[in-house]
């Protein structure tokens, strides 16, 4: 599991847990709150919520949150970049901005969080935005139409704004 | 026959007077796509210009409406003004103006900004004058970019709710089954099972708990229908529901939405609590015994989700893996309980054919496939969006009429139909009609409805691996030939694009194809090698191409190909290396620059930027 230490208030899972009425059926939605809250799945979390809901373990929730892609069990950056790989995207070049993204953020092979903590990045299959192929989401905004340069060029924008 | 306590016809006549009362409508997309290109600060700069001019009176104001996706994605932002006939494409917020002065005010269209017919260079002064929508039946996408999605009322003016106000008035809820069954309505998520005959399995366990499902877990990489659906015209499929509830006496349902789909989601909740508040849901819906409640459920992002029983285990909060299918759903479905599972656009067909009859739904089509399907045309088309066609049409219709033709004047090469289940179909099958034996027979299959168009400048084989990845990744891990033959069978597909396939591996491939084939436990293992089986079908030419001459036909392979500048034709204006995103081209100005092949990422910034074509593939 991770080796975050992130300071959990139980408190709000509490809530969270009495929200869904501590329903085992629910543990998704009860993840996507409790991931809403930190941006990832805390191993303390992930234990208390398996402790508390009858008939699930901390097993059982570690098995839930590995299997969905949509759970991150290590934090995810300041800005989220979302690539599209759809099939749509695929094939209008997204594998080419893909790359430029990688370098850019000199991310190595099997790494999607800057050590700075500043970018995450993730391959989405589509987000329906088919049209605007190939596109990249930042923190829920939608670039349309990405060449390599033109992504490279947002990043630079952004990492400039951080530092100024 | 059963007496209301609700009048649907009254209450679409209140519904229409409201329309009516908005004057001058004009229909702003806020669909994904318009929204990424602006639609909002469109929408905005429109409603300002239309409250400030204060001498207009009721009978001639004007109010901007916010719509669901009109479909023609591709030319975003669209606003179109129906009582003007006109449709405005790639509108900026600095266009808003003139179209409300010119158009709006004075009667005299913005040409500039109508769409331009990429064949003829004419301009589309209406709507219907457009290819696109042209040459498109659109049933389950009618209301589609027409109304306000977040307003019962404008819901109610298209006639929502009056089928299901039907069904319940004639309270005979095997005539139901009977209509839907004699419509010939097949599912639409991609199996293609009659739909009739799947209501007709669940009833047959009447009397207990059941359940209604919806399928929104719209999984295929380059399909967006059934988004469309949830997030333009809710009310459609909640009635569509209602009346599969009705039905089959199920008195609970569940839309299971997958997360990626965040304006679906808040549409649908927006819509169930107002079809709930009029008593269109709920409980005792218009007055009857009959009650329907509908929950929303978000995926988690697993494409294997999309599989029915792996679907209800995911609303049962687990992993999302598929059940052996020796227990029947419509007996042991969701929480053990008879349970009815149809696919967003299924569900939304219904209340048409209620409303319009079996005769009308199925007089389109062919003879095994009736009624309209929707598509997402994606790829190398110049008409990127959403169609909506009668089952019987052709490929071509759809690609060359309404998609308007291979983009940037190149050639036709492949249409892929079904996403990561289906299969890749070449020019010969261009006159072939939509019709889900006949697709299927040839390799692919009408799938979910997603159809991405491929250039020659595709390569076949790089596409190949492309979906076998999708569905290695997603395989939940749970059967042995697919977990293990897809991994495989990526293996081989990998070394091939890389120039280290041997034609033994061919054969390998072929084989292992047929085992996962065979016996995987479900669906998505069952279909992962359709895109493997029809390339090689299709396309042998290019694997061996691969594997042989160590040559990608259509360059895109990397591994396969260099990037050098030409030192004759190089002037040396460093152009390239101020586009390079790694740094890897050098030199000194006005004398030749190099690429550095151990930086190269091969990503061809250089080369479209060039002015002097010094770049060359090899």
């Amino acid at each position: 599991m991770t080796n975050c230490t992130v300071k959990i208030d139980f408190d709000k899972i509490n809530e969270i847990l009495q929200c869904y009425n501590y329903e085992k059926s629910s543990l998704i939605a009860i993840l996507q709150k409790v991931q809403g809250i930190y941006n990832f799945l805390p191993e303390d979390a992930i234990t208390y919520i398996g402790e508390h809901i009858e008939g699930l373990s901390p097993a059982t929730v570690y098995g839930v949150a590995t299997f969905y892609s949509q759970f991150s069990l290590e934090p995810k950056g300041k800005y989220e970049i979302k690539v599209c790989d759809g099939t749509a995207c695929h094939v209008r070049g997204s594998s080419a901005v893909l790359t430029a993204i990688k370098e850019k953020l000199k991310l190595d092979t099997g790494k999607y969080t800057t050590p700075d903590g500043l970018f995450s990045l993730e391959i989405v299959n589509c987000l329906g935005a088919c049209a605007l192929a190939p596109a990249v989401v930042i923190n829920g905004k939608v670039h349309a139409k990405m060449t390599p340069e033109a992504i490279t060029l947002i990043i630079d924008t952004l990492i400039k704004d951080e530092r100024e | 026959m059963k007496t209301l306590g609700i009048n649907i016809k009254k209450e679409q006549e209140k519904a229409i007077e409201y329309v009516k009362s908005q004057g001058l409508r004009v229909l702003v997309c806020a669909g994904t796509g318009c929204l990424a290109c602006g639609a909002n600060e469109v929408i905005e700069k429109f409603k300002q210009l239309g409250a400030s001019v204060s001498t207009m009176t009721d009978k001639d104001k004007i109010t901007t409406v916010p719509t669901g996706c009109h479909g023609f994605c591709e030319q975003g932002v669209l606003v179109a003004i129906p009582d003007l006939n006109t449709t405005y494409v790639k509108v900026k917020v600095e266009d808003v103006e003139e179209i409300f002065n010119s158009h709006i005010l004075n009667g005299k269209p913005v040409e500039r900004l109508l769409y331009e017919d990429p064949a003829t260079g004419k301009k589309a002064l209406h709507t219907e004058d457009i290819n696109f929508y042209a040459k498109q039946t659109r049933a389950a996408l009618a209301n589609c970019g027409k109304i306000n999605p977040e307003s019962l009322e404008e819901a109610l003016s298209v006639r929502a709710y009056e089928a299901l106000a039907k069904v319940l008035t004639e309270n005979e809820p095997d005539k139901v089954i009977d209509e839907i069954e004699k419509s010939g309505l097949r599912g639409r998520g991609g199996g293609g099972f009659p739909t009739g005959r799947k209501w007709r399995s669940v009833a047959r366990y009447k009397g207990g708990k059941s359940y209604v499902i919806c399928n929104g877990d719209e999984g295929d990489p380059g399909a967006f229908m059934d988004r469309s659906v949830m997030e333009d015209d809710p009310h459609k499929l909640l009635e569509g529901m209602a009346i599969a509830a009705f039905a089959i006496g199920a008195d609970e349902g569940y839309i299971y939405v997958r997360a990626e789909y965040p304006l679906a989601i808040e549409r649908l909740k927006h819509a169930i609590k107002d079809a709930t508040e009029r008593n269109f849901l709920g409980d005792n819906i218009m007055g009857t015994d009959f009650s329907f409640k509908i929950h929303i459920k978000e995926g988690a992002g697993a494409f294997v989700c999309g599989e029915s029983s792996a679907l209800i285990a995911s609303i049962e909060g687990e992993r999302g893996m598929p059940r052996p299918k020796n227990i029947h759903m419509a007996e042991k479905g969701l929480f053990k309980r008879p349970t009815l599972l149809n696919n967003v656009e299924t569900f939304a067909n219904v209340p048409l054919i209620i409303l319009n009859g079996s005769e009308w739904f199925n007089s389109m089509g062919t003879e095994t496939s009736k009624g309209t399907k929707t598509f997402a045309l994606t790829g190398e088309v110049n008409n990127n969006g959403l169609i909506e066609i009668p089952m019987n049409t052709t490929l071509r219709e759809i690609i060359f009429d309404i998609g308007g033709g291979i983009r940037n004047g190149k050639k036709f090469k492949a249409v892929q139909l079904g996403g990561p289940s289906g299969g890749c179909l070449t020019e010969k099958h261009l006159d072939m009609p939509m019709d889900y034996d006949m697709l299927k027979k040839e390799g692919a299959m009408v799938g979910s409805g997603g159809l991405v168009v491929m250039n020659e400048d595709t390569c076949i084989v790089e596409v190949a691996r492309f979906f076998m990845n999708f569905t290695q990744h997603e395989s939940c891990g749970k059967c042995t030939p697919c977990r293990e033959g897809t991994k495989n069978m990526l293996a081989i597909l990998n070394k091939i694009v890389e120039g280290k396939g041997t034609m033994e591996d061919l054969d390998t491939l072929e084989e292992l194809a047929e085992v996962v084939k065979e016996s995987s436990l479900c669906g998505l293992g069952k279909s992962a090698p359709n895109p493997v089986l029809s390339t090689l079908k299709y396309f042998r030419d290019e694997y061996i191409a691969h594997i042989r001459d160590k040559k990608c036909p259509a360059g895109v392979c990397t591994a396969l190909k260099t990037y050098t500048i030409n030192p004759e034709k190089c002037k040396g204006c460093s152009k390239c290396s101020r586009n390079c995103p790694v740094g890897a081209i050098d030199g000194v100005i006005k004398s030749p620059f190099k690429i550095d092949q151990n930086k190269c990422i091969k990503c061809g910034a250089c080369m479209n930027g060039c002015a002097f074509n010094a770049i060359e593939l090899s």
